[in-house]
């Protein structure tokens, strides 16, 4: 496997991972303040916070209104990680590799391009939103699906699951924070912190999940420990960086690599995150984004081009 | 609303579907019978199905405008053009001549020099070449083949007789659409298939891999065999994605090479260095290597040049097989096929005018307004005068340049291409067409594909068939008559 691909199939993978998770938020937010009443609101700013563009977003929009807000998260040009830009970046760099990718998969990623950018209207109007992100959401969902059923289980395999744990912890421990910090807990919105947190596992998709695995009603302390310990749930952060391991394992010089996983895992592992108060769980999950940022760069020096013309932007934020 | 062919004005034209006198050709008849059965509705939806099926194969091609690249999605109509067998049979037989014919004229060019010393081939024109590497004299490839792969575009005249318009040997381009166009038949008239007898065309990327693995200069199970692209911004990157996909091999761009002290090509993997045996170029000669040819080349390999020439390496094409592409060799074919072969062409060359003969540059200059006036060293449409068409002042200034260097151009007689029904909005109406087969040459045998590249000029009366220049495509169906 050739070092510039093995690094482009772990971007694909990663930009779609991004767009995936996106839609899901929004789609979960949307349900959110559908529920709440009128003057309990925490509106779109967090969105805009998870995928880190406070200060990005501010620079063009006045407030946080839902229309603002959507456009800038779905389809937003000066957005980065708007899920139009993360199909067109993985559609451009799975046009590098569409020798090593399956058919299927390019015509997927392509025509899920071409949904996003055409069906735009759609997304931005309250009706057509749920049924615009269900279908990114499942899109995303077919690509990694027809790949792991399709794509030989070598190197580059690693690399494609690399790239979506790696998202995906990065993206669990963002709607963590910022989830759990913008979490009205007045005495007006006290009927209402119940269905809030219900809200952040439903952005994991980890609703239905939590109720199986931990067997309580949903409280703060265990719905942090499921998604920071959960070694069964999917996009729980122990279970990425489990998961991040043996992916490596099986690679040639995967000594660093694996070394630098297993630190961010014990340390994780020994955290008693329950405890976590607000201030401190926000300091934590940063620390978490900084070890995910270390894990990117030794995979990075270890397997991909190392040339000067790195085009490729780092992970966000 | 449905197609009646009686009502094809074909216009004195030579058509390849209705004849003169308003008869389908015998190898179009299920074909025409086919369409005149569809309602305007089926026809609209064919086409729909044909747009999303492109769309979704992104099968697209890239545009350059004014320093900005566009993609487009390559425009494609629904009527393919067909050939009988017979005719294509023969058709093949003069392709290959050519092509053997050209490669021994090339592999001589880098060596003795012998059509040169025998007074065939003028030396002038060899030394005023600009697609002559001094870098490759001497040099032996295997099987003493240059040009392994070559597209050679054919037209007919208002008579139907088929024409050789020009012999590409650098890296032609254009088999993906071929396949793509296909496969995208398959999907919109798929009982078409069923009724007729249509020869397959698949075959062409287990041709070209085989081909290509028998270069090896290392004889084993599982030659290591690369795509070098210059990359995604290149016009034909869709090509060499599907090329190399299909054959199973890695597509690779200069930064992904590397030639060793020991002169081996080796490619940058996860797990270190690994050597390449055979590299299918999709580079020009000029960006190959730096240390040879343009120094600031990001494109290319420092050092493959010393790789290749020392047989560690199989490039393919070969550096300087271009040197029999260039419109001017192309007027010498026929005594080329006669001085190697001792045979005469299977196939006609388009009468063609040497603007370095004096006379016949004179001859051009008067008549430059009846004539076709090609560049000698550009493809893709470039540069190019067709006289009928064009206003006095292009014409004039297709003159000076002339007159600054005339043995880099040529000129021929406007043809009267052939033309295939097209849908101009809902009703067929001719096209003009060229038709690009690729021929693969081992050493060992040679091999023609079942047909080729038919491009269309989709403007009306337009004779430019580039894709780069508003040209299109059909899926080009060799039918066997006598199993109708």
């Amino acid at each position: 496997m050739l070092s510039r691909v093995g690094e482009t199939l772990y971007w694909v993978s990663r930009y779609i991972e991004r767009a995936e998770n996106v839609a899901r938020v929004i789609n979960v937010n949307n349900m959110l303040l559908l529920d709440l009443p009128k003057g309990v609101c925490t509106g779109w700013g967090p969105l805009i916070d998870i995928i880190g563009a406070r200060q990005a977003y501010l620079e063009n929009n006045a407030d946080f209104s839902e229309s603002k807000a959507l456009k800038y998260l779905l389809v937003g040009k000066d957005n980065p990680s708007s899920i139009l830009n993360s199909i067109i970046s993985a559609r451009e760099s799975a046009r590098t590799i569409r020798d090593v990718i399956p058919r299927d998969v390019w015509e997927e990623i392509n025509s899920l391009y071409y949904y996003v950018k055409n069906n735009q209207s759609e997304g931005l109007s309250k009706r057509g939103r749920f049924a615009y992100l269900k279908k990114i959401i499942e899109s995303a969902h077919l690509i990694f699906g027809t790949l792991n059923a399709t794509i030989n289980h070598d190197n580059g395999y690693i690399f494609i699951r690399f790239g979506s744990i790696i998202e995906r912890a990065d993206m669990s421990s963002r709607i963590l924070d910022i989830r759990s910090e913008t979490l009205i807990t007045n005495e007006e919105a006290k009927p209402y912190e119940n269905i809030q947190w219900i809200s952040l596992l439903r952005s994991l998709s980890a609703y239905q999940m939590y109720r199986q695995e931990m067997g309580v009603r949903v409280q703060r302390a265990d719905v942090i420990e499921f998604v920071m310990h959960s070694e069964v749930f999917p996009r729980s952060i122990l279970f990425c960086l489990n998961e991040m391991k043996s992916l490596v394992e099986p690679l040639v010089n995967s000594a660093a690599i694996i070394t630098i996983i297993d630190n961010a895992r014990d340390d994780l592992k020994g955290k008693n995150v329950r405890e976590l108060k607000n201030g401190f769980l926000h300091n934590y999950v940063d620390e978490i984004q900084i070890k995910l940022a270390a894990i990117h760069n030794v995979l990075a020096e270890s397997y991909f081009l190392k040339l000067p013309s790195q085009t490729q932007s780092q992970s966000q934020g | 609303m449905r197609i009646d062919w009686k009502a094809y004005n074909t216009k004195g034209f030579f058509d390849e579907l209705i004849d003169g006198q308003g008869n389908v050709r015998l190898h179009g008849q299920k074909l025409a019978q086919f369409f005149a059965n569809l309602s305007a509705d089926e026809l609209k939806k064919a086409r729909a199905v044909a747009d999303l099926a492109i769309k979704e194969m992104g099968i697209t091609f890239t545009v350059y405008n004014e320093g900005s690249m566009i993609d487009r999605a390559w425009p494609f109509d629904i009527i393919p053009r067909t050939i009988g067998k017979n005719e294509w049979q023969k058709v093949e037989l003069g392709l290959k001549q050519r092509v053997e014919a050209l490669n021994l004229f090339i592999d001589d060019l880098y060596h003795d020099q012998k059509i040169i010393k025998d007074g065939v081939f003028p030396r002038g024109l060899l030394e005023k070449s600009v697609n002559f590497r001094q870098q490759c004299v001497g040099i032996n490839p295997p099987n003493k083949i240059w040009a392994h792969i070559c597209g050679s575009d054919l037209v007919r005249d208002g008579k139907g007789t088929v024409y050789v318009l020009e012999d590409n040997l650098r890296v032609p381009s254009g088999v993906s659409y071929m396949l793509e166009n296909r496969s995208v038949m398959k999907r919109v008239f798929p009982e078409l298939f069923e009724q007729m007898s249509i020869l397959p065309i698949d075959d062409y990327p287990s041709q070209l891999f085989d081909m290509l693995a028998a270069m090896s200069p290392r004889p084993q199970d599982k030659p290591e065999v690369v795509v070098l692209t210059p990359g995604v911004f290149n016009s034909a990157y869709f090509e060499h994605c599907y090329l190399a996909q299909e054959m199973g091999c890695e597509l690779v761009e200069g930064r992904d090479l590397v030639v060793e002290k020991d002169d081996c090509v080796y490619m940058r993997t996860i797990t270190g260095l690994q050597r390449v045996d055979v590299i299918y170029r999709r580079i020009d000669d000029l960006f190959l290597d730096p240390e040879v040819f343009l120094p600031d080349s990001q494109l290319g390999v420092p050092g493959l040049m010393r790789a290749w020439s020392k047989g560690n390496v199989a490039l393919v094409n070969a550096p300087g097989a271009g040197v029999a592409d260039d419109k001017v060799v192309y007027a010498y074919v026929p005594e080329i096929i006669k001085y190697y072969l001792d045979e005469t062409p299977k196939l006609e060359n388009v009468p063609t005018y040497k603007c370095l003969d004096e006379k016949e540059c004179d001859y051009v200059i008067k008549n430059i307004d009846k004539l076709v006036v090609k560049p000698a060293n550009e493809s893709g449409g470039y540069g190019l005068l067709i006289g009928p068409k064009s206003t006095q002042k292009e014409q004039q200034i297709c003159i000076e340049q002339i007159k600054v260097d005339p043995r880099n151009w040529v000129a021929q007689p406007t043809l009267n291409l052939s033309t295939v029904p097209t849908f101009d909005g809902l009703e067929p109406d001719g096209r003009h067409v060229d038709l690009r087969p690729f021929i693969l040459s081992s050493g060992k045998d040679i091999q023609v594909t079942t047909g080729g590249l038919t491009r269309v000029a989709m403007n009306k009366g337009s004779l430019v068939v580039n894709s780069s220049q508003g040209g299109g495509s059909k899926d080009t169906w060799i039918v066997d008559e006598e199993a109708e």
